[in-house]
């Protein structure tokens, strides 16, 4: 027997808790939100530290305040959710299948929000050679771990990658009585946000060596050491600088990737920037009806930017189920110079638009334009670009020329 | 003397330099807004962060709730709020904002329950 519902929204975490109350206020009564775990709010649930909110709330909050807000709401509008269940499929005319602990559920809908968020890079993904022993964790889950699970899982740990959640749990290990040796960072400047190089490390005397990686892990049953290499400008080791630190313990923070299995079982169209679904400015993917927000569409720095960007969408589904369709997007938006990802990648041109931005590399003193026919039509002066920090740049309605590509660059 | 902070109080995370003589700022450059002035003087007397942590929860569906303190407190104190925090047991059902301590470690912070964990019983 096939359900039926207006939205079935995938992923319980920020991203669908927000699209779901958005939805709800927008009218939208006949929503569907599933949640793989047993509870709802994804990642935060595990985020105790605090810094969440501040745009969303304007107050610091940890991570389960921030979303038991939206979880609350949902409670209160009364939206049907569907926990402790998997999606297994979402066809191209929109036919979900669920595994719940009630068995196998089919459910037609009139749009699909993809909400699912993103899974962390692993050993695997980086083919770190060496032995297979005990005690290399991705950050995430060394997180879970300890915070969810009060399991603690080793003593002395090297932390590779100066990603956000990687500095958080050297901060969390050390608190909880660990030694964190070193962090280790293949890029030349960290990969999260300075004021986690700031909080995380510099306050408890965490040394963070840039342009090093690890090249080779040791042990027999537990991890026992690490093999650690300067990288020349090509993030090529040198062997001569390689030096072996004795630890127990492993921590991963080496990037996050956009989960879109299903979107692509959908036959969405991702975009090789962002791995992400390539969207338009309602959040469209390129199959009508199909939507994404959150970390699945581009991964975040902030989770208030995060809920901001599916209300948005929100808007946009109310829209597509009241009219049954969304105007056509003609301006595609190209990838211009030391941009890494823009979101979104096309535009309808007569409305305003914010672009959300990550620079390539380092970038000081420079400005982020958006070119259309070689013309500037808007034009963004920033003391500063790290990859680590979105940006954005809006461009106002009247500023569109006419329909051609609009190219957003940096100089 | 010259002295460059890493502002923590916003996602920004400004990079402020600033001209100092001792526990006064003579002139100050690159924050955002008058939120960096106030960290910066509060590095140089005393520095202050917030911590977050988790306490043990007795019956409940998960085995810890987490916690954190409302206001800042000198950095020095934080082992000390660690251990604090470390001693403390609470009794599922426990809900969030529920406060632990108001007053915790006489530091003027209010230690508080950030996430509501329900009661579970246990399976004898």
């Amino acid at each position: 027997m096939t359900e039926k519902h207006d939205v079935v929204i995938i992923g319980g975490g920020p991203a669908g808790l927000a699209a779901a109350v958005e939805m709800k206020k927008k009218g939208i009564n006949d929503i569907l939100l599933i949640e793989r775990e047993k509870t709802l709010g994804g990642i935060l649930r595990q985020c105790i530290h605090d810094g969440f909110g501040l745009i969303r709330f304007g107050q610091t909050l940890s991570g389960p305040e921030y979303v038991q807000r939206f979880i609350d709401e949902v409670d209160h509008l009364g939206i049907a959710v569907l926990t402790d269940s998997t999606v297994w499929t979402v066809s191209k005319d929109k036919v979900v299948t669920v595994m719940s602990p009630q068995g196998m559920r089919t459910i037609r809908a009139k749009a699909v929000v993809f909400s699912m968020g993103c899974r962390e890079r692993t050993r695997g993904a980086l083919a770190i050679p060496g032995e297979r022993p005990a005690g290399v964790f991705t950050a995430g889950v060394a997180q879970s771990y300890i915070n969810l699970h009060n399991e603690m899982i080793g003593h002395e740990v090297v932390i590779l990658g100066s990603g956000d959640i990687g500095m958080i749990m050297a901060r969390r290990l050390t608190l909880e009585g660990a030694h964190v040796i070193a962090v280790f960072e293949i890029q030349s400047i960290p990969s999260g946000l300075p004021r986690n190089v700031h909080q995380c490390l510099d306050d408890f005397g965490i040394p963070l060596y840039l342009s090093h990686t690890v090249t080779d892990i040791h042990g027999a049953g537990r991890l026992e050491s690490v093999t650690v290499c300067k990288v020349d400008e090509k993030l090529h080791p040198i062997p001569e600088t390689k030096q072996e630190w004795a630890c127990d313990t492993l921590i991963l923070s080496v990037g996050l990737i956009p989960e879109n299995e299903l979107s692509l079982d959908a036959g969405v169209t991702l975009d090789s920037c962002t791995h992400g679904a390539s969207v338009d400015e309602f959040f469209q993917t390129d199959r009508p009806g199909f939507f994404a927000a959150g970390n699945v569409l581009h991964v975040h720095d902030l989770v208030d930017m995060v809920s901001i960007e599916a209300e948005k969408m929100a808007d946009s589904v109310a829209e597509f189920l009241r009219d049954g369709f969304l105007p056509f997007c003609p301006l595609e938006v190209i990838v211009g110079k030391d941009i890494g990802q823009v979101v979104p990648n096309r535009v309808e041109g007569l409305h305003d638009v914010s672009f959300f931005i990550r620079s390539k590399g380092q970038q000081e003193n420079c400005s982020i334009q958006v070119v259309q026919n070689g013309t500037v039509i808007a034009s963004k002066k920033m003391r500063k670009m790290i990859p680590a920090t979105m940006a954005e740049v809006k461009v106002k309605k009247s500023n569109f020329l006419d329909s051609s590509p609009l190219e957003v660059r940096i100089v | 003397m010259k002295k460059v902070f890493t502002c923590i109080i916003c996602p920004n995370g400004c990079n402020i330099t600033a001209e100092i003589d001792g526990e006064n700022i003579i002139s100050i450059l690159g924050n955002g807004c008058d939120k960096g002035m106030q960290y910066v003087k509060q590095e140089l007397t005393v520095p202050k962060r917030t911590i977050t942590s988790s306490v043990l929860v007795e019956n409940g569906i998960i085995p810890l709730a987490s916690v954190r303190i409302t206001d800042p407190i000198p950095k020095e104190r934080i082992p000390d709020m660690m251990t604090y925090i470390r001693s403390i047991k609470v009794a599922a059902p426990v809900e969030a904002g529920f406060v632990i301590d108001p007053n915790a470690l006489g530091l003027e912070t209010k230690l508080i329950v950030t996430k509501s964990v329900p009661y579970e019983r246990k399976q004898k």
